[in-house]
């Protein structure tokens, strides 16, 4: 097929997905990006306002700053936890054992299931369990940390764990077999053969845990909404709350937005350094 | 110890670590034959006795909030978006691999760019956007999604189709096959591994997804996420947990019956979504 030919075909293998493309994503895109720096309730009334809006974000007693450190507090926690407990999974199903597929088939089977149902389903076993002491989700902001990290770690484990077990699987039998014949305990296999040997994939799953936890919302609507107070808001919660529950403030919640769309994209370029580093090395 | 023994130590360790992974997802599917107001009180007993309600739940909580007809609504955009997405994107990243250039180079970026860009940076003017030009209901969530999607599968197709030998496309055209006929006759069966990634892991978006039907359609036209989050809206006291456990089963269970028949592509669909980097 000569590109020639091929570029007439535009309209029918580009033009759809393109404009699709262009009314969800790029358009709304530059649109928040000169409405952060404006003030409206509808956008047909936004007027210039310069960098009030960031400044408004930054306000004491606006939130904004409290969702953050919340949202970064608990995305630290459940990368810590998530990495640990899907490497222990990983550790154990890469035995030589039976059953390892129905095994991962399990502890994978969270990550299908819907984000608001996820917050149901830990609504009503944490519930279930602090009902007994007199207590209640949303009594402290402690216990929806503690929930939501649970949650996290319930969600996210078995996907970690699939891409432990396919870098462990990675490693070349030689070097495990030498520190066995040099008479190598357990622990050193791991810490000083194994682990480092799949530093790369540990790098890709911290930043995948922090990016996912960083944009959470489902999770956070049906398990907490905020509560008690506004103090377990992550920042998507917070971010549709300020567009949509406070009138005259859409020009704060995207000026919110933009910021928001910086952190992840650190994170993003930084996870994609990552990677492209692991590539290099193979 | 012996090996043996190490093993058995593991099979138990592992036993326990599924039971506690089973066990949220059981929970639900215990209180849902269970009458609504012993939920509450004892979430944990089993529904023996007096606390047996049958299909009581699936019957009264599934017709009060017209679930039935958000379980259609979320199939058929489901269904029929993903049908969209893994043609049309297929067709772009074949496209803007077979037409090296400034301007495909530019649309790829773009689209992969837009993976990086949380939902709440553009939620407000895309939602705005798309109910001015008239696609905000059941049907127009098709291209909606097709926009939404395109980052991902365009990026995932793109990958494969450049392992792919031009040669085959090359024999087509030597033979008189149009573009039309290269791609749906060469092409596309070629590229079915990849597309059944993208199946999956669309699919699995899109029936989960809350924050976009309900920004876009609202509650007039709930989808299975929107319906399950407005029941429990309602005032606290007043909400019917029966009702609920029946819809968070019936939210699970077709997610559930194709992960059983496709384990094996799921489980490596949705984790290449992350490893291809």
């Amino acid at each position: 097929m000569k590109a020639g030919t091929l570029k007439r075909y535009f309209g029918i293998f580009v033009l759809p997905t393109l404009l699709c493309f262009l009314l969800v994503f790029v358009i709304p895109f530059v649109m928040g990006i000169f409405l952060s720096f404006t003030e409206f309730s509808t956008i047909e009334s936004a007027t210039f306002v310069g960098l009030a809006n960031y400044k408004l974000a930054f306000r004491a007693g606006d939130g904004f700053l409290r969702s953050l450190g919340f949202t970064s507090l608990l995305a630290l926690a459940v990368v810590a936890a998530v990495n640990l407990v899907a490497l222990a999974l990983a550790l154990l199903l890469t035995k030589r054992i039976r059953f390892t597929s129905l095994f991962r088939g399990v502890f994978f089977l969270p990550n299908l299931i819907g984000g608001i149902v996820l917050g149901y389903i830990w609504n009503l076993l944490l519930g279930g369990i602090l009902s007994y002491f007199g207590l209640d989700i949303t009594y402290f902001a402690s216990l929806g940390f503690l929930g939501l990290l649970l949650l996290s770690v319930w969600q996210l484990s078995g996907y970690m764990m699939v891409i432990y077990i396919a870098a462990l699987g990675a490693i070349p039998k030689e070097t495990e077999q030498a520190a066995l014949v040099d008479g190598a305990t357990p622990f050193q296999l791991l810490r000083y053969v194994k682990l480092p040997q799949i530093l790369p994939s540990i790098a890709v799953c911290v930043f995948l845990t922090l990016t996912n936890t960083f944009k959470m919302f489902d999770q956070n609507l049906a398990l907490t909404q905020g509560a008690p107070g506004r103090k377990t808001e992550m920042l998507a919660l917070h971010i549709f709350r300020t567009f949509y529950g406070r009138i005259g403030w859409q020009g704060v919640g995207q000026a919110k937005g933009v910021m928001f769309f910086i952190v992840v994209a650190v994170l993003s370029g930084l996870q994609l350094y990552f990677t492209r580093q692991r590539k290099e090395k193979i | 110890m012996t090996k043996k023994q190490t093993n058995i130590v593991i099979y138990v360790i592992l036993a326990l670590l599924s039971a506690l992974f089973l066990f949220p997802i059981l929970l639900v599917v215990i209180n849902a034959f269970k009458s609504k107001f012993f939920i509450s009180t004892d979430p944990f007993a089993l529904p023996f006795g007096d606390m047996f309600a049958g299909l009581e739940n699936f019957r009264r909580g599934l017709s009060s909030v017209g679930f039935f007809a958000a379980v259609g609504r979320s199939v058929c955009i489901t269904v029929l978006s993903v049908a969209v997405i893994v043609l049309f994107c297929a067709m772009c990243a074949w496209f803007l691999v077979r037409t090296p250039g400034r301007v495909s180079r530019l649309l790829y970026g773009a689209f992969v760019f837009s993976m990086v860009v949380p939902f709440p940076m553009i939620m407000y003017t895309a939602t705005y956007l798309i109910d001015r030009v008239h696609l905000s209901n059941v049907l127009g969530m098709i291209p909606v999604y097709l926009g939404f999607g395109a980052g991902l599968s365009i990026f995932l197709y793109t990958a494969f189709v450049k392992t792919l030998p031009i040669e085959l496309e090359e024999a087509a055209g030597i033979d008189g096959a149009g573009v039309l006929s290269t791609f749906f006759r060469i092409v596309f069966p070629l590229l079915s591994p990849t597309a059944i990634t993208v199946a999956i892991l669309n699919g699995m978006w899109i029936w989960n997804d809350y924050l976009l039907p309900y920004l876009v359609l609202g509650d007039k036209n709930k989808t299975v996420p929107v319906a399950i989050e407005l029941a429990m809206q309602g005032a606290f006291g007043a909400v019917d947990l029966g009702g609920l456990m029946a819809m968070l089963i019936l939210a699970i269970l077709p997610i559930l019956s194709f992960y059983l028949f496709a384990q094996r592509y799921i489980i490596e669909g949705i984790t290449a979504g992350s490893v291809k980097g």
